[in-house]
Formats: C-alpha cells, sequence, structure tokens
C-alpha cells in the first residue's frame, strides 16, 4: 500500500518527479514515437497520487476490489503512468524501454487487461470520466469506500462526453469521485485558447455542481493539499483544476509544442536528461 | 399475400420480453443493474426500475456516458444491462463500446429497442438498420436478433450467463409465435422451424414469421423450404449453413436491416468459405425508409412473406 504523506519528504517525491521524467523522455526516445509535452506536465500530479500516500493501491495485488481506482482519461499521456507503474513496482522498469513495440504491454495508449495497473482503454478522448463514474457509482452500490481518480487533458474537455459525465457526477452527488484537469494549455494543433477556449472553466464545473479546486500543478505541496480536501469533501465530487507548464522540466520543450507528439533526438535526450540529473 | 391455410399467433413485442425478464436475471443475480438513457418506458427497463431501483439507472439523454458508464461498472464487478434505441445506442455510443467494452472485453449487455424498420411512424432517425452491421464490427461481441417474446426470454438469461459483451436487438411492434415457452436457446445455434429440401429460408427477428408463413406458401407450390432462425449473426452457426446447402443448394437471405453488414452478408461469407450456393437477399437494401405503419412499410420495402416466396422461386430457378 502507499506510504503515508506525512511519511514523505517533498524533496524525496522531487526526485520522484524527477525520476520518472527521465524514465518518460527514455522510454519515447527508444521508441521514437510518443508524446512527451503532455506526460511532463503530468508528472507532479500523478506522482503525488502514486508516491505521496494519495491513492489506495498495492503493486502486488493490482485488481484488489478495494484500490483506489486512478483513470488516465488522457490516453497519450500514457508515458508517465508506465513510469509510475514501473517505479511503484507493477512491473519491472526494463520494461519501460518496449514502449510501441510489437508485443509489448506498454501499448502506444493504455489498454485494460494486459498490464496491470491499468484501469481503462483510454487514447479516444473524452471517456475517462464516464468510465470513472461507473466505478464510483459500482462502489457506492456495493457499499466500498475506495475512491476514483481520472486526470483528464485540457483539450479533452472540449469532448461533449465529459460534460455529460459531469453533469451525471454532479447530480449523483459522488463525492469519491474526483477529476484533475492538467491545464497545460495546449493541444494538438495549438493554444486551448485560440481553438476552442474552456473558459470560464472554473465556472462551468461549479455550475455542473462540482467542488472546484485551482492549483499550480507543479507544487507537490499544492497537489497533495488539493487531494486531501477532494479526499474531506462531501455531497459534490471535486474537479482539480491544475495548472501545468506543457514539457515540464526540460527547458526546450517547455510550452513549446513541437512536443505535443513528437520524440527527442539522442542529442536533445543528452541535454535533456542532464536538465533532470540527481 | 396469396391465400394459405396458416396464421401465426401474434404474441408480444420482444421488448417487452427483455423487460420481463431482466427481472428475472436480476432476481438471480445480485450484480445485474440496469441503465437506460430517458427510454425506459419504451425498452421496458421499467419494469426493473420498479423492483429494483437502488440497481437502476437512468442517466439521461447520454448515451455515450451511458456505454463508458456501463463500461466503469462491469470492471468493477456489476453486470450491466443498457438500453436505449438500437440507432441511438449503437451509433451515439459506437466508440465507446468499441473502447469501452469490446476492446477490454467486458461484461457489459446492450439492448438495442426499436430495431428494423416495423417501428413505423417516428420514421428514420428512430429506426435502427445498421445496428446489426455496427454491432458485429465490435471484436467479441454476441450479435443476436430473437424472434418473439419465448427466445427473447431465453436470450437474456444466455447473455447473463455468457462472460462477455452481448448485443440483443429488441423490436417494437408485436411479434408473431414461432418458438414454445422454454425453447432450446443457444448463441450461435440456429433453430431450424421447418424441415425442406428445395431451399433454406434463413431470417432473423421480425422476419422469421414472414419466412414460416413464405414456406407455407411455397409448399403449397410444391416447393419444400427449410427455414432456420439465424438469431445470432456473430457467432454464426456455420454447421447448419454447410448442412442446408449440401442438404438444399440454394438460399433466401431475410432480415429487417440494410443489405451491407447484417445477415445477408454474414451468410454469404459463410457459404462462400465452405458449400457456395445461389441466395437471394430479402432486406432492405442501400436505403433509409420513412414513416407510415409497420405492414405498410414492411410492404413497401420489400420485407415480407410475400418478397421472400419471390425471392425463392427466383433462387431455385438458380440452382
Amino acid at each position: 500500500m502507499a506510504v503515508a504523506p506525512a511519511e514523505v519528504s517533498i524533496e524525496s517525491l522531487e526526485e520522484i518527479a524527477r525520476t520518472l521524467r527521465r524514465d518518460i523522455l527514455r522510454m519515447i526516445a527508444a521508441a521514437n514515437s510518443g508524446h512527451p509535452g503532455g506526460s511532463l506536465s503530468a508528472v507532479e500530479i500523478v506522482t503525488a497520487l502514486y508516491f505521496g500516500g494519495v491513492l489506495r493501491e498495492d503493486p502486488r495485488n493490482p485488481d484488489w476490489p478495494d484500490r483506489d481506482r486512478f483513470i488516465l482519461s488522457k490516453g497519450h499521456g500514457a508515458p508517465v503512468l508506465y513510469a509510475a507503474l514501473a517505479e511503484r513496482g507493477y512491473f519491472p522498469t526494463d520494461e519501460l524501454m518496449t514502449l510501441r513495440q510489437v508485443n509489448s504491454r506498454l501499448q502506444g495508449h493504455p489498454v485494460q487487461g494486459i498490464l496491470p495497473g491499468i484501469e481503462a482503454s483510454t487514447g479516444s478522448l473524452g471517456q475517462g470520466l464516464s468510465i470513472g463514474l461507473g466505478h464510483a457509482l459500482a462502489g457506492r452500490l456495493s457499499a466500498k469506500d475506495y475512491r476514483t481518480y481520472v486526470l483528464l487533458g485540457d483539450g479533452e474537455c472540449q469532448e461533449g462526453q465529459v460534460w455529460e459525465a459531469a453533469l451525471a457526477g454532479g447530480n449523483y452527488e459522488l463525492d469519491t469521485l474526483t477529476a484533475i484537469v492538467d491545464y497545460n494549455g495546449y493541444q494538438l494543433d495549438g493554444p486551448v485558447n485560440a481553438i476552442q477556449s474552456l473558459e470560464p472553466f472554473a465556472h462551468k464545473w461549479s455550475a455542473f455542481k462540482w467542488n472546484v479546486i485551482e492549483i499550480d500543478g507543479h507544487d507537490l505541496r499544492a497537489v497533495l493539499d488539493a487531494f486531501h480536501r477532494a479526499r474531506t469533501h462531501h455531497g459534490q465530487p471535486t474537479c482539480i483544476i491544475a495548472h501545468t507548464v506543457k514539457g515540464k522540466g526540460v527547458t526546450f520543450m517547455e510550452n513549446n509544442n513541437e512536443f505535443h507528439g513528437k520524440a527527442p533526438t539522442a542529442e536533445q535526450l543528452e541535454v535533456a536528461l542532464s536538465q533532470l540529473s540527481e | 399475400m396469396p391465400d394459405t391455410t396458416l396464421t401465426l399467433k401474434m404474441g408480444r413485442a420482444t421488448r417487452e420480453a427483455y423487460g420481463e425478464a431482466l427481472l428475472e436475471v436480476g432476481k438471480k443475480n445480485h450484480d445485474v443493474v440496469v441503465i437506460d438513457a430517458d427510454l425506459a418506458k419504451s425498452t421496458y427497463s421499467f419494469m426493473f426500475e420498479k423492483q429494483f431501483p437502488e440497481r437502476f439507472f437512468n442517466i439521461g439523454i447520454q448515451e455515450a456516458n451511458m456505454v463508458s458508464v456501463a463500461s466503469g461498472m462491469a470492471s468493477s464487478g456489476k453486470m450491466p444491462f443498457i438500453s436505449s434505441f438500437a440507432a441511438f445506442v449503437l451509433c451515439k455510443g459506437f466508440d465507446q463500446l468499441r473502447m469501452g467494452v469490446a476492446y477490454p472485453h467486458l461484461n457489459v449487455k446492450v439492448a438495442g429497442s426499436h430495431g428494423g424498420i416495423s417501428i413505423g411512424e417516428d420514421g428514420v432517425s428512430q429506426q435502427s438498420v445498421e445496428d446489426i452491421a455496427l454491432a458485429c464490427a465490435l471484436p467479441g461481441f454476441i450479435v443476436c436478433i430473437p424472434a418473439d417474446e419465448y427466445s427473447m426470454k431465453a436470450a437474456v438469461h444466455e447473455a447473463a450467463k455468457h462472460d462477455g459483451p452481448v448485443y440483443l436487438r429488441l423490436g417494437r411492434p408485436k411479434a408473431a409465435i414461432v418458438h414454445e415457452p422454454g425453447v432450446e436457446f443457444e448463441f450461435g445455434k440456429a433453430i431450424e422451424l421447418r424441415d425442406g429440401d428445395s431451399l433454406t429460408i434463413v431470417a432473423n427477428g421480425l422476419l422469421v414469421g414472414e419466412a414460416v408463413l413464405a414456406a407455407e406458401e411455397l409448399a403449397s407450390r410444391g416447393i419444400n423450404a427449410r427455414v432456420l432462425d439465424m438469431h445470432t449473426v456473430k457467432p454464426l452457426d456455420d454447421e447448419v449453413l454447410e448442412r442446408a446447402s449440401r442438404e438444399t443448394g440454394a438460399f433466401v437471405v431475410a432480415e429487417e436491416h440494410l443489405h451491407h453488414g447484417g445477415l445477408g452478408s454474414a451468410v454469404a461469407a459463410s457459404l462462400a468459405a465452405h458449400v457456395p450456393a445461389p441466395i437471394e437477399f430479402v432486406d432492405l437494401g442501400d436505403s433509409y425508409a420513412e414513416s407510415g405503419k409497420p405492414a405498410d412499410l414492411l410492404k413497401k420495402y420489400g420485407m415480407t412473406a410475400e418478397n421472400i416466396v419471390a425471392a425463392a422461386e427466383r433462387v431455385v430457378k438458380r440452382k
């Protein structure tokens, strides 16, 4: 089971975050394919969930019925999830280097049922929050106390189905459900605001009867605090709007949308890893 | 239709039998949950709601959300039966069925009501004529179109026993009784309703009754038609078709669906791979229908016993 937050220092979480970033870049470079930008922006969120004592989970028992569920709705961010699962011990870290290769369990987007720890097959945007809603409703029906967390992309929130799920989640008062939006401001074709703005974003979630928390998604203390507030908020699901930087941690990738879905070259990988050294 | 002495007793609509069967499986299995998208009165899932309100979710007019919610529930150990009109759950929920149900092969049962054009007056927007093609394009799905109330009830029980995704097409109008109560029913096993050696009529859904009537008329004309209720399009009963091909050498396939991607396509592919034989098709062709009385529509768009008889007479000449 994950360690309690009190036992884990911010410094050690920061070190884990750096490790995940290195894993992400190495595996995408090895595959010469993948999405670094939106994986790097979500690193602190995923670090807090798996290593900050937020998720109740057990790598040795991935199908534990009472586990908390984590669904990566923005499936193209698979590398950050794979890195976290491997570092947590769900599968060997060596396997990360098989990303996107034939016969690998690490598919380009997460696939339920072939790799321990993957709760949903995602990659077609917009579906994860509904799937999370299903888990949360099933839990309520079975009187189980597990929690369900769903990580969405900001561009993903242009999908109508996200708002179907938001409407239902608010009406069902599902306080075991937490959505986190990785609001890095970019989607494949450019800035979210230039393509189809989500604003006023927090107001939208509030209007759908969600508890809304806005944070700097790279400030681990703020991320942990937001999860704590979500867990202790009753009668409503919570949406954590995490303001992040696409490509965070690598100077030439930050806010450079060229790296939405492009692997670094060998030279770029070397520079990036030097920026993320221990 | 020329005179025949045979008439079929009208039974209840298959959607009504679905609602009743849901109660039975819900009683037996407490993991059964039912979700509807504001059509519970039409799909008869309201019967489950009355009996088991805590296990019933009317999600609202959100077919995509309904399918993905079912995916999550199934992943957490429930057995969701989800219902809506076939046109909506398949067309609006297709990507969700693909990613959230078929790909992870989850235990979700999908009931699409108001299949075919025999729903009548509501017109094309509510008439599902492509659901079988779509459901067959979901790997691992069982795709089943029961003909009458008895086979529908059996199909719902079979669906609950089966660990994996199932699509059931339900019909709006009353359906002629072609089976006995408690009919022996297994997915992927056709039911022979009449033996014959001149040709085989393969039908499902509402057209099984028409096929039985057609066979009676053909008999009076000296043509002995075998009639198969091919309720399951996927997996298809290749064996029964192979035997029918050897023994009768000609086929009519009748269904309430577009020409492409339904029972006709499946039967043609099966016969071509095993024992090829001439086939005539009775279906909607490559078009949509319109509003009207069910019987008028089936007549206008060529899906009646009379059409089956004509097709049979054509196909035996091609033997």
